[in-house]
């Protein structure tokens, strides 16, 4: 019984190392394993055994069945990670061919521009707020220190509708509109488009776009905006940005001034981008003028405020390099899709 | 304003600085200074030759060899120059040295001309004499120069001296930008003014002191104003004896150098004293003054008068004029009249120095579509003080320039000034608001140079006359921030009461339309909001259409930019146009911009303004590629109720049976649709296009960002196909209507699979497939559930005649 055992062992061992398929292994499996394979026979054929032997032939059918099948499996195993190497080795792709991409589409420079204004100012606190584009002349003028036949007028070519009607040329109506409202303390920002009568050329445009700040608290300071300012110019051109404020004159203002960064393509070395001056003009500032914060009924006394006025267009022109306005207006897929 | 900063410093003398140090200082200081030039940039090695002998070239007929001495020597030049002969003195450039341009003018190059010694035909020549233009100026600013050939200096000049020197080249011509409340920087005292203060050195103002005769100007002439609002100081002089000559030369060349070309010593001095005190003046021939009586009053309504341009100018009654006894002999502030105009003949002089409304002169120059300079600066409102003083002035230059002489006194009618106000000096005020600390004394000192008056006894600072721009506390904080310097103001930030920055809800919403759209492929565009009224009949509206309606500009661009947009589809259709037209494929647009609507015609108040969200595409996709967005865009705003997508549209611009109204919970939201092939034909869009157009403000009424987790569902679902041939005329639309009214509570979801018309599906009919879901939340279907559920659905479409394929 023992040899018999020892036999089928060796037998079964023999045949697995010689298979070379899974099939074969499969086939092996049934032949010593399975219900009617011989290990199966060896334990029918139990009962011409002594009683007192059974046991422990019974453990060493168990033993050897053990054994074979241990074989027996790492060597399916081995068979089946071979098969998948061979499988995979197939399957080997050219991982230069180009993607599959879904084609989403592009935000307008300008919006690109705004947002990443918008994030500044919002995480300053402040809030983005939206005014009519056709405008009363009141919010657009005479409430910002500019009435009827006040020069400053003729800076701005106005489109009008009507006598008190104006396609807004600034978006500074908003300020008036947003004080009135009697809130305070304000701290906005309000970007939107304005009109103003210039042909259409490579810098100029009927229409484009402001963002309007302001800011009415106790104790704003001039010192206030210049710190906010610039804040802001390091945050939208670079850590390494200088600002540089130049008194200048604005109706709704006291004190004005406008605001220069360094440019952001020689670093203020001077060049070509910035005609050899190191600066680039990018906004007008000032204290908003105590008349105005009168008429919307804010006491100059307690509340003070500083109000700012950014391009739009220009924030983006200067920061994509684009050289010719009409572009943004042209809406051509081709540009468009470089944003 | 360009001026040369030798006549800044005539009136700030201590005055020494580089011009990059001029030009950053003052423009700190709030005198901008646009840029600069040096009139000697490329003039190197010049000097005054004198020539001594002039010979014929032997091989040249044109060129003449001169012996030309520099002081120190005597040097060999050739010249083709036909103006020189023995004894002038000439401007030399020396070999190695350097001159600005060509002989014969022209734009100078930039880094100049270098000279060198050489031969001309055979002859050596150590340097070259040098005309006007060579030194890199004109007749403008040098009328005693000859129209062709070399400078020649008068003869009292020394040879060897700096010729650059002496022509007065070592000079340098600034530009500046003085800002509209600045008018008394309008003039080169009020920016010498700026600049003693910018450096804090001594402002030294010309001495005026008319020497007179003793005659009384009221003998000659009398004034009378008879509307004092327009007319707030008029001012006369009378010179007589008046000898028409060239001016000098220094007022020629500070002159030319502001840009205004020399004439005569009469035109040029009322000239000068307009660019030195801002002060424009106008000078009348006293012969032409009838009754030798100024009358200013108002024109007659329809009025006409020639103006001394020779133009026919026609008047109103708004218009201020200046009259004599019988006839009207100007404009006021804006520009003479033919008939009084000086002539070289002229004997006696009247001057007017006079100050009007700004707001008025700015109108009727407009009105009269005729700005000079003269009303520039009027407009702007000038100090009635500078008046006399600028007069005074003129008739000090025609007695010291030998030009006339002063009949004594002014006539001079004055209104009341105003007086500017007395502003309460409080300095701790002031740093308070710049957030500075400027001491007290400092901030006196910068009134003090400014000539603000400072009453200690009051505590008050009063700005001069011609500062009419201070009135009031944050006025005088703007003078000391400037002459303290913006740049040594601290920087902070504003403290006090925490805010919170944030998108309005709006806002939110447009920014998820942007992330949808771009997400399905659209890029943004942006187009003007105001366009042609041709674009209704474009876009096929009927004359009756209330988009016809529409915000008219009353001065627009042109009738392309005439009125304000009440749909946001021209701006769409023709950007796709111009992408069509260059070829770009497969182009996806959106827009997101306002429409304007107006409440009533003609305008009383402001129209309604409605932001659109607008897409437009050509190339792959089509109408569903475009409803797909619209769902899209809707899933994104939590806006899962009832859509209604209703054919019945009514778009003229859209193709007839390819267009749908998008209702939303019973409100119109939108439309969208194939772009009608009439319209695509004008707008030269050669494929398809499709186009939607959702209006935000109702879409943003209906979008939430709340969400609610509802579950995920715990039972299997049941799902059954069915296949149905149903009439042409039923629309999915409908059959999905019917299966969710029957469906149940257990209806989870259903979906169609499959449309077909064609050969195997009888004329008239279509075959319509769905795939219909049902699950319960709290247990597993029945067979039996389902069942109901279908039979219910199945009889509710065959009531609409609809057949059920097995």
């Amino acid at each position: 019984m023992k040899e018999k055992l020892s036999q089928i062992k060796a037998e079964a061992l023999k045949q697995i190392e010689n298979s070379d398929a899974l099939e074969k292994l499969n086939e092996i499996k049934i032949n010593y394993l399975g219900k009617k394979g011989e290990l199966t026979a060896v334990l029918k054929g139990m009962k011409d055994v002594a009683p007192e032997e059974r046991p422990k032939i019974g453990q060493m059918v168990n033993d050897t069945r053990e054994e074979i099948e241990k074989v027996l499996e790492q060597h399916i195993a081995q068979m089946e990670k071979a098969l998948r190497d061979a499988k995979m080795k197939k399957e080997v792709i050219d991982v230069t061919l180009p993607g599959k991409k879904n084609n989403v589409g592009h935000k307008h420079p300008n919006t690109i521009a705004l947002e990443e204004v918008e994030r500044i100012f919002i995480g300053m606190g402040y809030e983005v707020v939206e005014g009519p584009e056709i405008e009363k002349d009141y919010y657009n003028f005479e409430a910002l220190n500019i009435p009827k036949d006040h020069p400053a007028r003729d800076e701005q070519d106005t489109f009008y509708v009507t006598e008190d009607i104006v396609l807004r040329t600034q978006t500074s109506p908003v300020q008036v509109r947003e004080m009135e409202k009697g809130k305070l303390p304000v701290r906005m920002i309000a970007p939107g488009r304005v009109f103003r009568s210039d042909e259409v050329d490579a810098t100029h445009s009927p229409s484009f776009h402001q963002i309007e700040g302001l800011v009415v608290d106790k104790n704003i300071t001039f010192a206030d905006l210049k710190g906010t300012l610039a804040e802001f110019a390091k945050e939208l051109f670079g850590e390494e940005t200088k600002v540089k404020f130049r008194p200048h004159h604005f109706p709704f203002t006291e004190p004005s001034a406008e605001v220069d960064v360094t440019c952001f393509k020689c670093g203020g070395s001077g060049c070509r981008f910035c005609k050899g001056s190191g600066w680039i003009e990018i906004l007008g500032c000032g204290m908003v003028h105590p008349d105005v914060l009168r008429r919307c009924n804010i006491d100059p006394d307690e509340y003070s405020g500083f109000a700012f006025g950014v391009g739009l267009e220009r924030i983006a022109l200067l920061k994509y390099e684009i050289d010719d306005m009409r572009l943004l207006y042209e809406n051509d897929s081709r540009f468009l899709k470089q944003f | 304003m360009n001026t040369a900063l030798s006549w800044i410093k005539a009136y700030v003398p201590e005055l020494e600085c580089s011009d990059q140090e001029y030009f950053d200082k003052m423009t700190l200081s709030g005198t901008k200074v646009e840029g600069y030039e040096r009139l000697d940039k490329n003039l190197e090695k010049i000097v005054v030759g004198q020539i001594e002998k002039i010979e014929r070239h032997p091989d040249a007929d044109k060129l003449i060899i001169c012996q030309v001495n520099i002081g120190k020597e005597t040097i060999q030049i050739v010249t083709g120059a036909s103006n020189v002969k023995e004894g002038d003195k000439v401007p030399v450039v020396l070999d190695g040295g350097k001159v600005a341009g060509g002989h014969g003018g022209g734009p100078l190059p930039e880094n100049g001309i270098k000279i060198k010694a050489g031969k001309l035909r055979g002859v050596p020549s150590d340097g070259m004499m040098c005309s006007i233009e060579e030194l890199g100026s004109g007749r403008d600013m040098y009328p005693e120069a000859p129209e062709e050939g070399i400078y020649i200096f008068p003869e009292n000049v020394t040879v060897g001296d700096d010729a650059v020197a002496l022509l007065g080249l070592h000079d340098t011509i600034f530009e500046y930008e003085v800002t509209s409340n600045r008018v008394d920087c309008y003039s080169i005292l009020g920016i010498a003014r700026e600049a003693a203060a910018t450096f804090r050195k001594p402002f030294v103002p010309p001495v005026v002191e008319v020497k007179e005769n003793d005659e009384d100007v009221n003998s000659y002439v009398s004034v009378e104003v008879e509307d004092k609002e327009l007319c707030t100081r008029y001012c006369a002089r009378v010179c007589k004896n008046i000898k028409i000559a060239p001016s000098p030369e220094w007022m020629q060349r500070r002159l030319a150098a502001s840009g205004i070309r020399p004439i005569n010593n009469l035109v040029d001095i009322t000239n000068y004293v307009m660019e030195e005190y801002g002060q424009p003046m106008h000078a009348f021939d006293l012969a032409a003054v009838a009754g030798n009586k100024i009358i200013v009053r108002r024109a007659k309504d329809g009025e006409e008068f020639q103006t001394l341009d020779g133009q026919v100018r026609r008047l109103d009654s708004d218009m201020l004029m200046i009259c004599d006894a019988e006839k009207e002999i100007g404009i006021a502030g804006i520009m003479g009249g033919e008939n009084s105009k000086i002539t070289d003949q002229v004997e006696t002089v009247l001057f007017e120095a006079a100050t009007f409304n700004g707001a008025n002169i700015r109108k009727s120059a407009k009105r009269l579509g005729l700005r000079t300079d003269a009303s520039g600066k009027f407009e702007k409102g000038l100090d009635p003080n500078n008046a006399k003083a600028a007069i005074d002035r003129a008739c000090q230059l025609i007695q010291e320039l030998h030009c006339g002489e002063v009949v004594g006194g002014t006539v001079d009618v004055c209104a009341p000034m105003k007086e500017n106000p007395s502003i309460k000096f409080e300095p701790e005020k002031i740093n308070k608001f710049l957030g500075t600390d400027i001491a007290k004394e400092e901030m006196l000192s910068i009134f003090k140079m400014l000539e603000f008056e400072y009453d200690e006894a009051e505590n008050t600072v009063k700005a001069p006359s011609f500062r009419q721009d201070i009135g009031c506390f944050a006025d005088i904080a703007e003078e000391v921030a400037r002459f303290y310097g913006y740049d040594k103001i601290p920087v902070s930030l504003p403290s006090g009461e925490a805010t919170t920055g944030k998108l309005s809800f709006k806002l939110r919403i447009e920014e998820k339309a942007r992330e949808i759209a771009e997400f399905c492929g659209f890029s943004q565009g942006m187009c003007y909001s105001f366009e042609s009224p041709k674009v209704f009949d474009k876009l096929m509206l009927p004359e009756d259409s209330e988009y016809r309606k529409a915000v008219k500009i009353a001065n627009p661009l042109g009738e392309d930019f005439s009125i304000m947009r009440t749909l946001p589809l021209n701006g769409m259709l023709t950007s796709l146009a111009t992408n069509y037209n260059r070829r770009n494929k497969n182009v996806r647009l959106y827009e997101l911009g306002n429409v304007y609507l107006p409440k009533q015609v003609p305008i009383k108040e402001l129209p309604e303004e409605r932001m659109q969200f607008t897409l437009g595409m050509y190339g792959e996709g089509d109408f569903f590629t475009m409803k797909g967005v619209v769902e899209e865009f809707f899933d994104s705003l939590g806006m899962n109720g009832k859509t209604v997508y209703d054919p019945n549209a009514g778009k003229e611009y859209l193709h007839p049976g390819r267009q749908a109204d998008i209702i939303y919970k019973d409100v119109t939201v939108g439309y969208l649709g194939e772009v009608h092939p009439e319209v695509l034909d004008r707008y030269d869009i050669g494929t398809k296009a499709y186009i939607a157009v959702l209006d935000m403000p109702e879409i943003v009424k209906f979008a939430t960002f709340d969400r609610k987790y509802e579950g995920i569902a715990k039972y299997p679902a049941v799902s059954r196909d069915i296949s149905m041939v149903v009439p042409k005329d039923i629309l999915v639309g409908q059959i999905e209507e019917m299966i969710a009214q029957r469906g149940g509570k257990i209806l989870e979801s259903y979906s169609l699979f499959d449309i077909y018309e064609g050969a195997q599906i009888k004329e008239g009919f279509k075959s319509v497939a769905y795939s219909i879901s049902f699950r319960a939340k709290d247990r597993t279907l029945e067979e039996a559930d389902v069942s109901a559920a279908m039979k219910k659905i199945l009889n509710g479409l065959e009531s609409m005649g609809i057949e059920l394929r097995s």
